[in-house]
């Protein structure tokens, strides 16, 4: 089936099977290979990105239903070639990742929630992750980096996109 | 982790949606996906089709009537959870939602798939059957109306009609007067399957005391159950009060043992989350009423 997907602000036409993942779409059939395939079943978060706004898991929405949708990838977020945003820099600042896999899905995570709450509380931050898994972290210092990217948010001109309804 | 081939339909009405289920038995209804792609990816379940009906605008109203608070089929939990209409008349589900699945996973899934799949451990399944919602599904040109407590027969067993399309649930609004609810479950994770869950509402007469109580138990057994509490009724809802209806009214709750709890351990948790529903419940109508 043909679809159309808006990816990263650019228009994308695809061919895929019905039961294609939006993951697996993106992986395979657009070659963003920074969405991570965890678990493939609901569970892990790995695969976290951002369709209109909100933070969804990637293997449970099929890319046929995506079509006319607007979705963030890890891609998506650098501000230019070679650069980090700034929740990225603050992950990296405060240890917030070690193998690295969960990061794409916790920084989207992350983004969705600081594009609807400017100044987050640590539980506001643990439910935004609490369908991310990491087995580094221990989690504090994920914490540590979502509360600094959001200090250094506020502190800025930028402004992240929320979720449109 | 690949789900088998399947076709895809995006019908544009209700009437599409129904016609498409009722020509092929073996089609599945896909809503938000969030219980039905994992088990496509597992190979569980193998529909020929899966229609879709996320964007039938039909399903996606929140909207009071004369017979109570409509919801659409295909609303999401995320979209209800921010609901002022479901706040102010349906806040036993209010309380509810917040502890259905992550975010992301409330981004997608809707108040529909949580009652079609039949989960025990829902708590939209709970809060409806707590409430004694009705469940409405639409099979060709008739409707088709279920109560919970006839609805869900066993774990992921629900007397869904063949070829029917689920459109909304219809919640009563809630009683005039002080009224309080609570929610309460418990799991391993946060947001996870609960190995148990309480569910209550309380409305109090003018001088405090107990006019009408609510109480449902969800995850321990087969089906979310509503459990008869009307011994608190006529009482100052003390402590001793609860403790005493709640402990009478479990006596003969049925539990499973699985991997993740034994039996006692989630009888002993239902009640224990049983009371203090009943007590947040107590706390805020008397809360309302001052």
């Amino acid at each position: 089936m043909t679809t159309e997907l808006t990816i990263n602000g650019r228009n994308r036409q695809i061919d895929v099977e019905p039961r294609t993942t939006l993951l697996d779409a993106l992986r395979d059939d657009l070659g963003l290979k920074g969405t991570k395939a965890g678990c493939e079943h609901g569970v892990c978060g790995a695969c976290t990105v951002i369709v209109d706004g909100e933070a969804v898991r990637s293997c449970l929405m099929l890319a046929v239903q995506c079509d006319g949708l607007d979705i963030t990838t890890i891609e998506g977020v650098s501000p230019a070639d070679g650069e980090m945003d700034i929740i990225q820099d603050s992950f990296c600042e405060t240890h917030g990742l070690q193998c690295g896999y969960c990061t794409s899905g916790m920084i989207l995570a992350a983004r969705a929630l600081l594009a609807r709450d400017k100044n987050p509380t640590d539980e506001t931050i643990r439910e935004a992750i609490s369908g991310n898994i990491c087995r580094c972290t221990g989690y504090t210092q994920i914490i540590e980096a979502i509360r600094l990217a959001a200090k250094r948010l506020r502190e800025s001109n930028l402004v992240l996109a929320e979720a449109g309804e | 982790m690949k789900a088998a081939s399947f076709s895809y339909q995006r019908p544009s009405t209700v009437a599409e949606a129904c016609e498409a289920l009722s020509a092929d038995p073996e089609a599945r209804v896909l809503a938000g996906g969030q219980t039905l792609v994992p088990m496509l990816a597992m190979r569980l379940s193998r529909p020929s089709m899966l229609v879709d009906v996320t964007r039938l605008d039909a399903l996606k109203t929140i909207t009071a009537t004369d017979d109570g608070i409509e919801i659409g089929a295909a609303v999401r939990q995320a979209q209800a959870l921010v609901s002022d209409l479901i706040a102010r008349e349906v806040p036993l589900l209010a309380a509810a939602l917040p502890n259905v699945g992550h975010p992301p996973t409330r981004a997608r899934g809707t108040i529909g798939g949580s009652i079609a799949h039949g989960d025990p451990s829902a708590e939209i399944a709970l809060a409806a059957t707590i409430l004694d919602a009705s469940i409405v599904f639409q099979v060709d040109d008739e409707t088709e109306e279920f109560a919970p407590e006839e609805f869900f027969i066993g774990p992921t067993v629900t007397m869904a009609p063949m070829g029917g399309l689920l459109t909304g649930l219809v919640f009563p609004k809630r009683p005039d007067g002080a009224v309080g609810v609570g929610f309460r479950e418990i799991a391993s994770r946060r947001s996870d399957y609960a190995f148990a869950s309480a569910g209550a509402q309380v409305r109090l007469n003018d001088d405090g005391s107990c006019a009408e109580a609510l109480l449902g138990i969800g995850s321990v057994g087969d089906v979310p159950v509503a459990v008869d509490i009307s011994d608190m009724i006529g009482t100052r809802i003390t402590a001793a009060d609860i403790k005493g209806a709640v402990d009478a009214a479990l006596t003969d709750l049925e539990c499973v043992d699985d991997l993740h709890a034994t039996a006692t351990y989630r009888h002993r948790a239902a009640t224990r989350l049983a009371v203090q529903a009943l007590t947040d419940a107590r706390d805020q109508a008397t809360g309302a009423a001052a």
